[in-house]
């Protein structure tokens, strides 16, 4: 474990060393900000608006964030050759995916707390209410996908050498999800044989990220969900980035690193 | 002296990249021992398969056929690079990493406690000159500084094997003087020294046993007296060895 944690601890220096993060917080702060400053429906109560852009605008980062990172880490280290130093120590090539995993996934975490710290301060300021349990069950949701998002490009990155083809590919395959995953039952009904089953197939193989969206609780402050569902559905994302992990030890196990 | 090195009939092809058909091969049943203690030499033109025997003994690739293993351990289990330091021919390092940083990371790999980091991590920037800069990111260092942070590296676990790639390639004088001091200091201290180079003087200087290999092939090896023989000098006894004939002017 000490590997792993030593890993990851470098890659969470690398993100806050870097600056895509500042950019992307600042461009939201100052999206809503301004925002927050125009009063759209006469009626300076309503701000249900404001949430939805505020919290569209965090999504948008979290998966560019957590895409990004993860996409470039084992093609960066191969690149700059830190990978000669890093294997020569001893530690297993296991070790150093699930470090990497952890560490993009940690500073993922970390980024999504600022982010939502600023949405409930921002919501507070025109609401005058502060739902913490909504709060927590929307982050820790959206923060299990990113888990799965996270898992998923580390696995592109040992697949697809260059990181901008594999970041290509995953926001493509994220964005297909989000939009159409949710839909692809109902594709696969109104289809003929063999069609039906290999579309039925994919809509129980591919991660239903649908599930991580609470941004419609927040917004409209619904109630909380019961907490046995929020427990199912970060089983069922760390099923998900099992499989991924699992997928990346098998490529990574014995490829060349020369 | 224990053997603490050692490949048997180590083989390794590649997929030909250029012509996409057949296999390369770069190395071709090598047989080699390093004794505990000793400062060898691994010689041999560019190409010849020196940068590949290492990356089998680090566990970069794996080998097609034969076996190699470090202190007895087969190279593709991690620990057998437990008691080993490694210096790439080209500094790679995280840039965004301050020196100290970076031997903090790579020691909390080898498993040194917070304490044993505290004393060593200090006495390896002394070592290597880098006092100074410590606190600096590795980006913002010289080549030669670079390569001293490599060096400090390389020492953080007190290894008791040191593989070096050419390790003064690219340095000036009083950057290959230092390296050289550093491998003189190790083996007094009774570390074993395994590494690659094209400096013959150096070699000549520093090393206790040299290996020439060619073409994937073991040329000779032996003391650096029993390499050199008959010829004025080591350069010469290499170029007979890795068969280099030399042109006359008219027909270049």
């Amino acid at each position: 474990m000490k590997n792993i944690f030593a890993v990851a601890g470098v890659v969470i220096k690398e993100l806050y060393r870097r600056k895509d993060f500042y950019v992307l917080f600042i461009v939201t702060v100052l999206i809503c900000l301004v925002m927050a400053s125009v009063n759209v429906f006469n009626d300076a109560k309503v701000a249900r608006y404001l949430k939805e852009i505020c919290l569209l605008l965090v999504w948008m980062s979290s998966l560019v964030i957590a895409v990004t990172t993860t996409a470039r880490q084992i093609p960066a280290e191969k690149e700059n050759r830190t990978l000669l130093p890093l294997l020569a120590k001893p530690i297993s090539r296991p070790e150093l995916i699930f470090g990497k995993f952890f560490g993009c996934w940690f500073a993922c975490g970390l980024t999504l707390l600022v982010f939502y710290v600023f949405f409930g301060m921002l919501s507070a300021t025109k609401e005058h209410e502060w739902p913490l349990l909504d709060y927590l069950q929307a982050a820790v949701m959206h923060w299990f996908l990113l888990g799965i998002i996270v898992a998923m490009s580390l696995l592109g990155s040992l697949v697809f050498a260059a990181p901008s083809s594999n970041s290509t590919i995953c926001f493509v395959i994220i964005g297909g999800i989000l939009f159409v995953g949710r839909h692809l039952d109902q594709v696969a009904a109104s289809m003929h044989e063999p069609l039906r089953t290999v579309v039925n197939t994919l809509y129980y193989i591919v991660p239903h990220m649908e599930f991580y969206d609470l941004r419609d609780l927040i917004i409209h402050n619904w109630p909380v969900l019961e907490w046995k569902y929020i427990l199912l559905a970060l089983l069922y994302a760390a099923a998900y980035m099992l499989v991924f992990l699992t997928g990346a030890c098998l490529v990574f196990r014995r490829k060349a690193v020369n | 002296m224990s053997v603490i090195l050692k490949t048997e009939k180590l083989r390794v092809e590649f997929r030909n990249r250029e012509s996409r058909q057949g296999t390369k091969v770069a190395l071709q049943g090598l047989d080699l021992e390093v004794r505990s203690g000793e400062v060898f030499g691994f010689l041999g033109p560019n190409g010849a398969g020196k940068t590949t025997t290492m990356n089998v003994l680090l566990g970069f690739i794996p080998p097609t056929g034969g076996a190699a293993s470090l202190f007895g351990i087969d190279v593709r289990q991690p620990i057998a690079r437990q008691r080993i330091g490694y210096l790439p021919e080209m500094t790679y390092y995280y840039k965004f990493l301050t020196a100290e940083e970076l031997l903090r990371f790579y020691g909390k790999i080898f498993g040194l406690t917070r304490a044993e980091m505290d004393v060593r991590i200090p006495q390896l920037l002394k070592l290597v000159e880098l006092e100074h800069a410590a606190k600096r990111p590795i980006k913002s260092y010289s080549k030669g500084m670079q390569q001293r942070a490599g060096l400090a590296q390389a020492l953080i676990n007190n290894p008791d094997l040191l593989i070096l790639d050419e390790p003064t390639s690219g340095l000036d004088p009083l950057g290959r003087m230092k390296v050289r001091e550093i491998i003189q200091r190790l083996k007094d201290e009774g570390k074993t020294v395994f590494f690659s180079s094209h400096e013959m003087g150096e070699v000549e200087t520093v090393c206790d046993r040299v290996a020439i290999i060619n073409l994937g092939e073991l040329k000779a090896i032996g003391t650096v007296a029993e390499v050199t023989g008959t010829h004025s000098n080591l350069e010469k006894a290499f170029l007979e060895v890795i068969g280099y004939k030399p042109q006359p002017l008219a027909t270049i």
